[in-house]
């Protein structure tokens, strides 16, 4: 590898469920213009630009880096633009990241997005006129799989929603603010999709974020504390055939696997002290816990049981509420990697985890068969 | 930067109305592309394509593409909504890591169950360009309208550029169209939007491509005679065609300049015109010469599959220096309104 690659700046949009105030260019400017204040920088100092962005159909915007170059001050530059289904936020960050390391650009603005009121992404996430059953029925049968192989109590999902959801309560740019949530609330919301619970599911959001990547250089001359990326992994697998485990998929382990061995990291659960995963459903945590190694088959649920995932546990998962309090869904992967940043260069103010060193960013996509990952430390590799 | 070629290419036909699924086009070009290169699948270390939702209609579809790669085990791999030419450029940027060695690239597009004068319309400005349906056609036409309005440029240049095209294309199974046809007749076809007569616009086709990159003598090892990428970039310019000067290709300029394409001259250039005025623009921002070939392979007006064009281009460059024996050739492609966004791979051949 030519470069080492830092993260200096970091911005997202306030989340929520219509951003009619702003368009889409005037979205993506919010989050880009919050990652280079951050980075003491300005549009100018960038010299090539990555977005990324669920199907173009979400906001009926066909490849929107056209009609988005002048607003992300892109003229003259290099923009490419990513879409892995959701988790594209990952990748797109990815993607930004080997440019740097490859030592092709010193200076990349990665941004992802969306604007999910433009359109009708539960009609466009069911396939559209080709009709489907949409996200959550596709993943409710992989959650009860899960709960029959693992014998995990029903409660464990409800404590994943109430603990994210207090946690967003920490972070002023969460998109669901519920300060009266407890497992009685979770329990008697309504059934969604058997076994999940509308308290139990993802919202849909208008939302952006972004973040600036510079080489070694840039990293040293950051005034402000830099995470330097220590490995970088994506893996995609066929999303049907016989024989493929869609609740423990292989792909996302080869793809932890990757990351770890990149980054040095030997015991996952010792190594690491924070992870933002991608959690759109509440059982997805037990279920990454363990497709990421951070617990042995059928025992991800204890983590959850044992309150190890929450702030001051043993390894905290979601501090930022994670995708189940904010769902700009080609946002949402970036968004994990950015907390991941946050978390490393402590600047997640109320949501900090106290003495990160290690972190790891995580997002999937498609029928759970597009994974993408990050491993940050505040220390150059 | 380190060293990466094309050690191999295949291609679908270019033709209207396919039966196919993009996957059952994409499934011969990958598996012959991968065969042709003499790397195993799965010593394949990366693999990245471009397609987009918006031709087939349905969200996610790059999804089912991934069956032509047989990604299993699962593999590491990406996608942009972009030309397959950019996929080209994302995957050259991963084998500069060094810790792989080999790459897959593929593009695939069924534009003609569509209509893109109203597809493509979705790529403009959604609040205030796209409400007026200004399709690209028209787009187009403005921009040839503005080069022949300086003056420098003819309705008959455009005529020759189709006609040379058709001509050109014969020696090319893969053409949609080709024929023996004169500047006098393209001339004389009607309008589709003034001053574009039908020959000045590319017909559409269906298609799929791919190719096969690696990295330093293993390209050797297994390539006869591969073709190293020597430069390559891409710039893109302001959205809106009130912005720009629509008379010439400043992106392409710019990416020509990066990726070293005036550093030595080259024998052949393929370049995405899916116009004609578009051609002479681009031989003007590219700097070529009356002694450079342009588009032997017909180009894309000769039969443009959206969304494989450009890596169609780098492709037919590549063969130019397989299977022709030249040393310097360039690839193109263009992406958005009036050539909003342009790419440029220099490639070169040993000795």
């Amino acid at each position: 590898m030519a470069e080492r690659c830092a993260v200096v700046g970091v911005g997202q949009t306030h989340h929520t469920k219509v951003r009619d105030d702003v368009s889409l260019a005037g979205l993506l400017r919010e989050a880009g213009h919050r990652a280079l204040e951050d980075a003491e920088m300005s549009w100018r100092d960038i010299d090539a630009v990555v977005i990324g962005t669920a199907p173009d159909s979400f906001e009926g915007v066909m490849m929107p880096e056209l009609y988005l170059a002048d607003a992300l001050g892109a003229a003259g530059k290099p923009i490419l633009r990513v879409h892995t289904a959701g988790s594209v936020g990952g990748s797109t960050a990815v993607v930004a990241s080997h440019l740097v390391q490859s030592g092709v650009r010193e200076r990349v603005l990665t941004l992802a997005f969306e604007k999910q009121s433009e359109g009708d992404t539960t009609w466009a996430l069911g396939g559209g006129r080709s009709g489907g059953v949409g996200a959550g029925g596709y993943f409710a049968p992989h959650i009860r799989a899960y709960i029959s192989r693992s014998k995990a109590p029903e409660y464990v999902g409800w404590m994943v929603a109430v603990k994210d959801r207090r946690n967003a309560l920490k972070n002023p740019y969460a998109h669901l603010k519920l300060p009266d949530i407890d497992l009685e609330m979770v329990r008697d919301s309504p059934m969604v999709w058997e076994p999940v619970r509308r308290l139990e599911s993802c919202p849909a959001s208008d939302g952006a974020c972004a973040m600036v990547l510079t080489d070694e250089a840039g990293g040293d001359a950051a005034s402000k504390p830099p995470a330097w990326v220590h490995g970088t992994a994506v893996r995609s697998e066929l999303g049907q055939f016989p024989g493929r485990d869609p609740v423990n998929p292989r792909g996302g382990r080869d793809c932890a696997a990757d990351v770890y061995r990149q980054a040095g990291i030997t015991n996952p659960i010792e190594d690491v002290d924070v992870v933002e995963c991608y959690v759109p459903f509440s059982w997805y945590e037990p279920m990454w816990m363990e497709n990421l190694g951070f617990a042995g088959p059928g025992e991800g649920w204890r983590l959850t049981e044992d309150g190890e995932t929450e702030i001051g546990g043993t390894l905290p998962v979601n501090p930022s509420g994670g995708v189940l309090s904010s769902n700009p869904i080609g946002a949402s992967g970036m968004l994990r990697f950015a907390e991941a940043a946050m978390q490393v260069r402590g600047t997640a103010g109320e949501h900090q985890v106290d003495g990160v060193r290690t972190a790891v960013g995580h997002a999937y996509g498609g029928a759970a068969q597009y994974f993408a990952m990050w491993v940050l430390r505040d220390t150059k590799p | 930067m380190r060293d990466v070629a094309i050690v191999s290419f295949a291609r679908t036909r270019a033709h209207a109305g396919v039966r196919e699924t993009e996957a059952q086009l994409l499934f011969p070009v990958v598996a012959g592309a991968i065969e042709q290169s003499g790397i195993p699948r799965k010593e394949i270390g990366f693999t990245c394509s471009g397609s987009a939702d918006y031709l087939a209609g349905a969200s996610f579809a790059f999804v089912g593409n991934l069956e032509a790669t047989g990604a299993w085990p699962p593999i590491s791999e990406s996608h942009v909504e972009m030309d397959g030419a950019w996929a080209l450029y994302e995957a050259w940027v991963r084998l500069q890591h060094g810790d792989v060695d080999s790459a897959l690239v593929y593009s695939s597009g069924i534009c003609t169950r569509g209509d893109m004068r109203e597809v493509l319309c979705l790529q403009n400005d959604p609040y205030y360009l796209m409400p007026l349906w200004a399709d690209h056609v028209s787009l187009a036409a403005l921009q040839a309208r503005a080069l022949l309005d300086t003056g420098t440029v003819t309705e008959a240049d455009l005529a020759e550029v189709a006609a040379r095209s058709r001509r050109a294309a014969p020696g090319n199974p893969d053409a949609q169209v080709s024929g023996d046809v004169t500047a006098a007749s393209m001339a004389a076809e009607p309008y589709v939007v003034s001053p574009l007569r039908t020959g000045d616009c590319a017909p559409l086709a269906d298609a799929a491509a791919a190719v096969v990159l690696v990295a330093g003598d293993r390209a050797r090892e297994v390539c006869e005679r591969p073709a190293w990428i020597r430069g390559i970039d891409h710039r893109i310019e302001p959205h809106y065609p009130g912005l720009r000067d629509l008379t010439t290709s400043e992106s392409t300029r710019l990416a020509a300049r990066h990726a070293g394409a005036g550093d030595a001259p080259v024998e052949v250039a393929e370049v995405t015109a899916a116009f004609s005025h578009e051609e002479l623009i681009l031989r003007e921002a590219l700097e070529l010469g009356d002694t450079v070939e342009v588009n032997p392979s017909g180009g894309a007006l000769a039969g443009h599959a959206v969304m494989v064009s450009g890596l169609v281009r780098i492709g037919e460059a590549f063969r130019q220096i397989h299977d022709h024996g030249r040393r310097r050739t360039l690839g193109h492609a263009t992406s958005g309104p009036c050539l909003q966004q342009n790419l440029v791979c220099v490639l070169e051949g040993d000795g």
